[in-house]
């Protein structure tokens, strides 16, 4: 898969947990779900299970831990995949 | 220290409107919201009528954004947050900046039994060993303080929020739990109601105990008949209702519209002695009750002038009314007007208290007594007690004084409460 198709799909995953006052022209692969997105942290476990669902992916304890930008989330689901460095 | 209370804003999500001007219009008509509900008839309850709020989708977003409803699955948080709201807004108050909470003001939102739908979700992802999958709102959308806690972040709230649970007289506590907190000095404003889930997973235990009527899925609109020798059981219901109740001052300073002031109100327990049980009242404990909220409101048996009545539609009914009178000491035609509101709302459990007190409280503003619609045949038992003209069928124009409302639940536990006409000029 490429990396433009998984970085389209993760933000369709990501927008709907968006603050009103966030929109999502304010998402860039460097930010920060949390600090920058503004994102309650009870949601990251919600996009984690969206995104299991949109990839058929399984995400571990450990890949929560590491997940905190887009960019984090990008590399992540790359792994999973097997497509690191195809794209 | 002991200060005035006044009711200032009111809510209601009801089977026959979830907006005051609707609601009011509704029970003034007399509009059922008793229907006969498909999904009932598909599972086999012997019951297939009940009342259930209506909320279109636009309604909803009014009250919630996207984000809160993803995997919104809650029945009673839907109708408890849009009633309380309602009852914010309806006081004129404002939600406080961003930065920093209302300390003064407080919520306590009741419920008996949370999220059922959203529960079931995760019990079937549970059993499946999907535990992961349950998901960030499972929580929030179950535990009892599902709603104030929700309400405490959309109003800001600083004070107490929390949530009361006694049955089907939940409710009417926290009005009263709301009253005691104001009294005391330790809020300007509390935020008082409660709400109950609607459907099958929460109405199944009643349907089973047969205390629900099966005679009347042609005709929803009958099936609820509080005071009639025909009644049959209380027909379920859920919904929410609330008031946003504050001190004189605070309402005077900012010239807030007064629907009624709080005078007094008692809650109590018959113990499962004497006739009480987890599913009967023990007339003493009643009659206690009723006589302690007089005594707190400080006011006399004679001058209550209007009963809002438990009154479920089942055979304790005859034994209500009976309380009532040795409460007051009145019978025939000295007994005040008494209604009951289940027959157009059906039996919100949890929620009941709520929806009936603004109902009740309703009746001021109109000068009206709201009749009881479906109870042509008085019960024989409840004609030796009272005067038929005291348990009007139709309105009666009739501006009340003294309101007593009363609600009694699964446990034995009784709530009582007394309202009174606010006169602006009257100090």
């Amino acid at each position: 898969m490429k990396r433009e198709t998984i970085y389209e799909a993760l933000l369709k995953i990501i927008s709907p947990y968006l603050p009103e006052d966030v929109g999502e022209a304010a998402i860039s692969p460097g930010s920060d779900l949390i600090r920058d997105l503004n994102i309650n942290s009870s949601h990251l476990v919600d996009i984690i299970l969206d995104v299991e669902d949109h990839f058929n992916i399984m995400l571990e304890d450990q890949d929560m831990e590491a997940l905190k930008t887009v960019e984090d989330a990008l590399g992540i689901i790359e792994v999973k995949l097997g497509t690191t460095g195809n794209s | 220290m002991s200060r005035r209370v006044v009711v200032t804003g009111m809510g209601i999500c009801a089977p026959n409107g979830c907006d005051l001007d609707r609601f009011g219009q509704a029970m003034s008509l007399g509009v059922s919201g008793i229907r006969r509900l498909p999904e009932l008839e598909r599972l086999g309850f012997r019951c297939q009528v009940a009342g259930q709020p209506e909320l279109s989708e636009d309604i909803i977003n009014q009250y919630f954004n996207k984000v809160e409803l993803k995997s919104f699955n809650s029945t009673g948080l839907t109708y408890g947050v849009i009633a309380g709201m309602q009852a914010w807004h309806d006081a004129g108050l404002e939600v406080p900046s961003p930065e920093a909470p209302d300390w003064d003001s407080g919520i306590v939102f009741g419920t008996g039994v949370l999220g059922s739908d959203k529960f079931r979700e995760s019990i079937l992802l549970v059993d499946q060993g999907q535990v992961r999958r349950v998901g960030s709102s499972a929580v929030s959308q179950t535990m009892a303080s599902g709603i104030s806690a929700f309400l405490g972040g959309k109003l800001g709230c600083g004070n107490q929020v929390t949530a009361n649970s006694s049955a089907c007289s939940t409710g009417t506590e926290a009005v009263l739990m709301g009253l005691e907190r104001i009294r005391q000095g330790g809020a300007e404003r509390m935020l008082a109601g409660s709400a109950s889930d609607c459907g099958p997973y929460v109405w199944s235990g009643f349907d089973s105990m047969r205390i629900v009527p099966s005679g009347f899925n042609e005709h929803p609109e009958k099936a609820s008949r509080p005071l009639s020798a025909s009644a049959a059981g209380f027909v379920p219901s859920g919904g929410a209702g609330a008031l946003l109740l504050e001190s004189l001052e605070s309402a005077r300073s900012r010239k807030a519209r007064i629907y009624a002031e709080v005078l007094g109100g008692s809650a109590n327990s018959g113990g499962h002695r004497n006739g009480g049980s987890m599913t009967a009242a023990n007339s003493e404990g009643v009659q206690r009750c009723i006589r302690g909220a007089l005594a707190d409101a400080g006011i006399e048996p004679g001058q209550v002038d209007l009963i809002n009545g438990h009154l479920t539609a089942t055979a304790a009914d005859p034994a209500e009314i009976r309380n009532w009178t040795e409460a007051l000491g009145r019978q025939g035609r000295e007994f005040p007007y008494i209604n009951s509101f289940k027959d157009v709302l059906g039996h919100g459990l949890a929620a009941s208290g709520s929806m009936e007190i603004v109902a009740a409280l309703l009746q001021f503003g109109v000068n009206l007594v709201f009749g009881n619609r479906n109870a042509e045949d008085l019960h024989p038992e409840i004609l030796k007690l009272v005067d038929p003209s005291r348990v009007p069928g139709q309105n009666v124009d009739y501006a009340p004084q003294y309101l007593a409302k009363a609600s009694f639940g699964f446990g034995d536990v009784n709530a009582c409460i007394i309202f009174k006409r606010f006169n602006p000029e009257a100090l």
